[in-house]
């Protein structure tokens, strides 16, 4: 069999073994739960529910305030206990929470909904936006900004990304396995709306039992394409590159070279809002790790505090654990919370509990293990002294803002230096120096 | 129960600095066996001599001179000491010999500021310096004990390529000059149990494996073109198996720290070592010229690094 895949990039220990047997199970309701306003990328939504309201599964509690953002929704039926602003880690800001006490069962506030060839493009695309989905393989992308690109950019390719790369996480193999159904519906529904012919899907070789099944399942229809097992092959101008062999250009976008990219989940999510007329409240997420008792796969509510979900989902932390790393997502690319009170958020695929090792910096050897790893062909070792020099200016000469944040350079560094740490600061450094200048 | 936060990614390769080092030295016990072997006990304690010394001079720089009490050995400062002893030759004095390791690790090594900055190969700049010090000593050569345990001869016996340089002849076949049956410096003369250490750190993956390609092919090209122009300046595969063209091919050009960063390159730095190296042997008034080539283009690592950046992925194909 032929692989594709791109230059670089690096082979962590998968320990997806953990999970990937565990079908997904429906999650039982958590008592309360916690929604922040903001779940996405652009800008926050504003909270339009009070203290002590009642609010239904579904109902709408912030409306987005700009071109790029999205609604939130109740993930449960209950009452509003409070609205606060509190500081969080995802975001690294205050953000408004709208807490809220669940009572009994599920009362649904549906969208509208039906067979998705009788509404018109337009109206398939409100839904999407009005059920807020975003995009769920953890960069929480507005869903509904990606089905209308500009007029100009000519998109004729939907890429979807079913490989999930990172190392722990088996949500999308789990989902691909037993709702490949509902997410063709899904990919059906995008065709219909970007008017496109061509699919295709990058899975990587590590979940053969779902490439040999959509083979077969999805002959004829949809391009499945079996990717070698690397990290970061679920990077988006990493899988184009490796599902339709089209370069994004540097600064560019995937529309750039007529190409949508969306992960599995967010298909599925779609096909949710536009035949059942569910928003988006509920999605799959793996919770897994060294830590916990239990890994397994879960049908959960967004909101839902990670310590509940570690506490009645994950069997609880094993005995013994003096210092644990909870992380939303991957080990790779994952966020860890100060609070083990965080609540869920829509791009979290996963929460993977670690038991941290120590790991103390030396000096650079110039062994160039991080140029060759490097899946976007930059030199990390060079932006980590530009960075640290301060030197900024030299740094985005050599593509500071390319970098994709992928961290397989501090994976793979002998001397463990963490370059992504440095580039990612120097990029944010850089960003607010100029957005003052301006 | 603490949470820990901290920076992705959060798990890392199980690999170090130490475990590189370590590689190093493993992919160099089959030399250091054959130097045993060819050159006798004194060659094995000065390699022995080199690599304790070496720790414990940088343990003296780094927790005394530079302060820092925390340092921990990584075994750096060991390969730099294996490497110069296997660079020199088994007629030099122990003190002759750990003049010049001071020298490599307290000027070459530390006064550029350390393991990861110095510009020159330690070991080189060691030997470089030990060659205008003591020329005598670094110049004489002796003959090959073939024994495990004999001390040393001293019987002196000049290398393939002086004879060459003086008489336009060689005395030694093909095969002697493979194995290490040859006078020459105290690691330098088997190419067949340094490619032995070589394969190691292939699979190993701890080499810039362009570097010892681009090197000798521009050797086994340009001497060729000089074998074909004028047999007397010897045939290629001659030049390729004599003198430490092989030692610094594989372990001395391939050294990380001093060496670039990119393919492109390595290319670049193992073509000017090789068209150095014979232009040296050639026409200036020493034999032998892998060390000189070496260290003149570890000068130029910082240029060629720069105009050799890797092209970003995106960016346009021009």
């Amino acid at each position: 069999m032929k692989l594709s895949t791109f230059l670089g990039g690096v082979h962590p220990p998968e320990n997806k073994h953990l999970s990937k047997d565990y079908p997904i199970k429906k999650a039982p309701l958590p008592e309360k739960v916690l929604v922040f306003m903001q779940q996405h990328a652009g800008s926050p939504a504003k909270s339009v529910v009070n203290k002590g309201d009642k609010v239904k599964t579904g109902q709408v509690i912030g409306e987005p305030t700009g071109f790029i953002s999205s609604y939130v929704h109740s993930p449960v039926t209950g009452t509003v206990v409070d609205v606060k602003k509190v500081t969080n880690v995802i975001f690294g800001k205050a953000v408004e929470v709208v807490e809220i006490q669940r009572e009994g069962e599920d009362e649904w506030e549906l969208l509208p909904h039906g067979n998705y060839e009788d509404f018109s493009n337009e109206e398939l695309v409100e839904i999407i936006k009005k059920a807020g989905i975003v995009g769920l393989g953890g960069a929480m992308f507005p869903t509904y900004v990606k089905l209308m690109p500009p007029k100009d950019k000519k998109i004729d390719y939907l890429v979807i990304n079913g490989a999930e790369c990172e190392p722990y996480l088996t949500i999308d193999h789990r989902m691909m396995l037993e709702r490949q159904e509902d997410i063709l519906i899904g990919i059906e529904i995008v065709k219909k709306i970007l008017g496109i012919k061509n699919v295709a899907i990058g899975i990587e070789d590590n979940k053969m039992d779902v490439i040999n099944l959509l083979q077969n399942k999805w002959k004829g229809k949809i391009n499945v394409i079996p990717l070698k097992t690397k990290y970061p092959q679920g990077a988006e101008k990493q899988l184009i590159y490796a599902t339709t062999g089209r370069k994004v250009p540097r600064g560019k976008l995937p529309m750039d070279v007529g190409v949508v990219v969306l992960n599995v989940s967010t298909l599925y999510a779609i096909k949710e809002a536009v035949i059942d007329g569910k928003p988006l409240v509920e999605r799959g997420l793996t919770v897994t790790g060294e830590a916990v008792n239990k890994p397994g796969n879960w049908w959960v509510r967004i909101g839902t505090p990670i310590s509940w979900v570690i506490e009645n989902l994950g069997g609880g932390f094993k005995e013994n654990v003096e210092n644990v790393k909870v992380l939303m997502g991957g080990p790779m690319m994952g966020i860890p919370i100060n609070n083990i009170d965080t609540p869920l958020v829509k791009g979290n695929n996963g929460i993977t509990t670690l038991i941290p090792k120590e790991q103390k910096s030396t000096f650079c050897i110039r062994c160039s293990y991080c140029v060759n790893v490097c899946p976007m062909g930059l030199q990390p070792y060079l932006l980590d002294l530009l960075g640290k020099k301060k030197r900024y200016d030299e740094a985005v000469e050599i593509g500071l803002l390319d970098c994709i944040e992928c961290g397989s350079c501090t994976y793979i560094c002998p001397a463990k230096i963490e370059h992504v740490k440095t580039i990612k600061l120097a990029k944010k450094v850089y960003k607010a120096l100029r957005g003052g200048k301006k | 129960m603490k949470l820990i936060t901290g920076n992705a990614p959060h798990v890392r390769a199980n690999d170090t600095t130490s475990k590189v080092m370590t590689d190093v030295i493993i992919a160099l016990i089959p030399a250091i066996i054959g130097a045993w072997y060819f050159f006798g006990g004194y060659a094995l304690f000065l390699i022995l001599l080199g690599a304790v010394t070496g720790e414990l001079f940088e343990l003296f720089i780094m927790r005394v001179l530079r302060n820092d009490k925390s340092f921990t050995p990584n075994g750096s400062a060991a390969i730099t000491g294996i490497l110069l002893a296997m660079n020199v030759s088994s007629a030099t004095p122990w003190w002759v010999f750990l003049i010049g390791l001071a020298f490599a690790l307290g000027i070459a090594k530390h006064a550029f500021g350390g393991l990861g900055m110095n510009i020159f190969n330690p070991a080189l700049a060691g030997r470089a310096f030990l060659l205008v010090s003591f020329p005598v000593a670094m110049t004489t050569w002796y003959k090959p004990v073939l024994s495990f345990t004999k001390w040393i001869d001293v019987q002196t016996s000049a290398t393939p390529l002086a004879i060459l340089k003086e008489t336009g002849n060689v005395n030694v076949g093909y095969w002697d000059l493979f194995i290490g049956n040859r006078g020459g410096s105290i690691g330098e003369t088997s190419v067949l149990l340094l490619l032995v250490g070589f394969i190691y750190l292939v699979i190993r993956k701890r080499i810039k494996i362009m570097i010892p390609i681009s090197y000798i092919s521009t050797v086994f090209v340009m001497s060729s073109v000089f074998y074909f122009v004028n047999p007397s300046f010897g045939t290629p595969l001659f030049h390729i198996l004599s003198g430490g063209l092989m030692l610094g091919a594989l372990f001395m050009a391939t050294d990380m720290v001093t060496s670039p960063m990119t393919i492109k390159g390595q290319a670049i730095f193992g073509v000017g070592i090789g068209v150095m190296t014979l232009l040296i042997r050639y026409f200036a008034g020493y034999p032998e010229g892998v060390s000189l080539s070496i260290l003149l283009m570890n000068a130029f690592v910082p240029l060629i690094d720069k105009y050799t950046m890797p092209r970003i992925f995106g960016e346009v194909e021009s």
